[in-house]
């Protein structure tokens, strides 16, 4: 089965060694995710691309207990829906990015546990599986 | 530059109006507000309305009177009415004209906010992979939060049931039905620390307030209160603010931080001297939280002072008598109108059942909101 990102350009893929792709300010080195064309700190418009440190910590979290309204795209039910966990990952000394984690268990996450990126099957459009990214405890 | 003093006050109450428009609780907000100052819509010479759902609130003026001023539409998130605010103070302030309004008005859908990323400079997928939730990232802030600063999930269902406590005295108040902390805690889990009755909800409902050059606030009014400062800052680089897909390692304080030097500077005066403070309590864990940013206390403070009811209506501090957001509900537009009739009513001594006891002499009103924008208004007697 085919299997493609929900958006280009977040991760590599497909790869068995996925990673978060940001940028990186050629003048002076603030790091964002995703990528954007200009940076954050100066402004320049000189952005690298970077891929980001696999594992990170987590700095914070929360759990997704509602179904989202539009424009969410995963595609579930009131019925089916499952709660997701959400959290700020600090990536090495570069940044910290917020994504989902693979549990909403609060009992399985700690403010500074270590989590490593993982892809995972988001929905189903036709035949084709499409995939997104999240962290998941180690 | 010229001193504000605010003349009159007006509020729709806030809650579910069935098919009344946004447009008719602005007018009606207007109304009162003019009637409060004893002034005729004939003599106010422009305005600032604020709204997210109405794209002209200036709209209003076909039902006042088609009388041609100038009125200006702002939006700028939760600190919308923070916009009308400043804008009005600093209109007069610079001796344009003499008399305006600021005036809020919204109707929003049941549930939590959304919208398009795209618009906050997130990326469109972020929303379609189920994070662009306001809900979601105060629940991240306030849990980082606790575990920096030792704050229980009691402190938070206490702050929410202060709240519905001080709504229930409130008769504009969207919901009037105290609430226990057992019942706060023990509700839907929506965003683990934060239940369903520790969130407002958007709603319906609109605020106006008149003001005028101080010089000439003795034509209207006894009981003036000034405007003493009003300050709107956006995110600073690497903060962790709503919508945000990343921060930077180095730590940054929130936009709220640096609004509230700003305002406190303006005024001339420190959070010692406030004795009354309207802040943003999108959930129960922000109004904790904006205690320390507004500098009402260091932080973890807060557990005991919750607990030792410092921020009740009785308190050495109260903080949002008029049961905040969490009672009233959150029409972006009007919201931060809200808290500046609450506050005239309080240093007038009007605030009736919930009046706080002695002189207060200083009031304080915070916004926050997306996509990591806040707005101070400080206003004394």
């Amino acid at each position: 089965m085919q299997s493609v990102p929900f958006a280009p350009d977040v991760f590599t893929w497909p790869s068995d060694q996925p990673q978060l792709i940001g940028s990186r300010c050629a003048g002076c080195a603030a790091t964002t995710f995703p990528m954007q064309s200009s940076c954050p700190r100066c402004g320049s418009v000189e952005m690298e691309r970077r891929l980001l440190p696999r594992r990170g910590t987590l700095w914070a979290w929360t759990t997704q207990e509602f179904l989202p309204k539009a424009p969410y795209a995963g595609g579930e039910t009131e019925a089916t829906f499952k709660p997701y966990g959400v959290g700020v990952v600090q990536l090495g000394d570069e940044v910290k990015v917020e994504a989902r984690l693979t549990t909403a268990d609060p009992d399985v996450l700690k403010f500074g546990g270590e989590v490593e990126l993982t892809i995972f099957p988001f929905r189903m459009d036709g035949d084709t599986e499409v995939v997104s990214f999240a962290f998941k405890p180690v | 530059m010229e001193d504000v003093a605010i003349i009159g006050v007006g509020l729709h109450p806030f809650g579910r109006f069935g098919t009344k428009s946004a447009i008719e609780m602005g007018a009606e907000a207007i109304r009162m507000a003019l009637a409060d100052a004893g002034a005729e819509w004939k003599d106010v010479q422009f305005a600032f309305g604020g709204s997210y759902e109405v794209d002209n609130p200036d709209a209003v003026v076909s039902l006042l009177g088609a009388t041609g001023i100038p009125f200006m539409d702002v939006y700028n998130g939760c600190a919308t009415a923070g916009t009308a605010l400043e804008l009005t103070a600093d209109t007069i302030r610079m001796g344009k004209y003499d008399i305006g309004v600021a005036v809020g008005m919204d109707k929003h859908l049941p549930g939590a906010f959304t919208g398009d990323p795209v618009h906050y400079a997130a990326p469109s997928w972020y929303g379609e992979n189920g994070q662009f939730l306001t809900t979601k990232f105060f629940a991240m802030k306030i849990h980082r939060y606790m575990y920096d600063h030792g704050i229980s999930h009691e402190t938070l269902a206490k702050v929410a049931a202060k709240n519905f406590r001080n709504g229930a005295l409130n008769p504009k108040a969207y919901r009037r039905n105290p609430m226990s902390e057992e019942q706060i805690l023990g509700s839907r889990m929506l965003n683990y620390p934060l239940t369903q009755y520790m969130f407002c909800s958007p709603d319906e409902g609109a605020a106006a307030v008149i003001m005028c050059k101080a010089s000439i606030a003795h034509r209207f009014t006894s009981t003036p209160i000034y405007m003493k400062a009003n300050a709107l800052r956006t995110r600073r680089y690497g903060a962790y603010e709503v919508h945000s897909s990343w921060a930077s390692v180095e730590p940054e304080v929130a936009s709220t931080v640096h609004a509230s030097k700003a305002a406190y500077e303006m005024a001339g005066i420190g959070p010692e001297d406030v004795d009354v403070a309207q802040l943003q309590d999108t959930d129960a864990g922000a109004e904790i939280i904006h205690m320390a940013e507004n500098g009402l206390c260091q932080d973890g403070d807060q557990e005991k002072m919750v607990a030792d009811g410092a921020t009740e209506i009785g308190g050495r501090l109260p903080i949002n008598t008029d049961g905040g957001l969490i009672a009233n509900g959150e029409p972006i537009g009007a919201s931060g109108i809200r808290q500046i009739h609450e506050l005239v009513l309080q240093l007038r001594g009007q605030a009736g059942d919930r009046q706080i006891p002695g002189s207060p002499r200083v009031g304080y009103a915070q916004l926050y909101g997306a996509p990591g924008t806040a707005g101070v208004s400080i206003v004394t007697t």
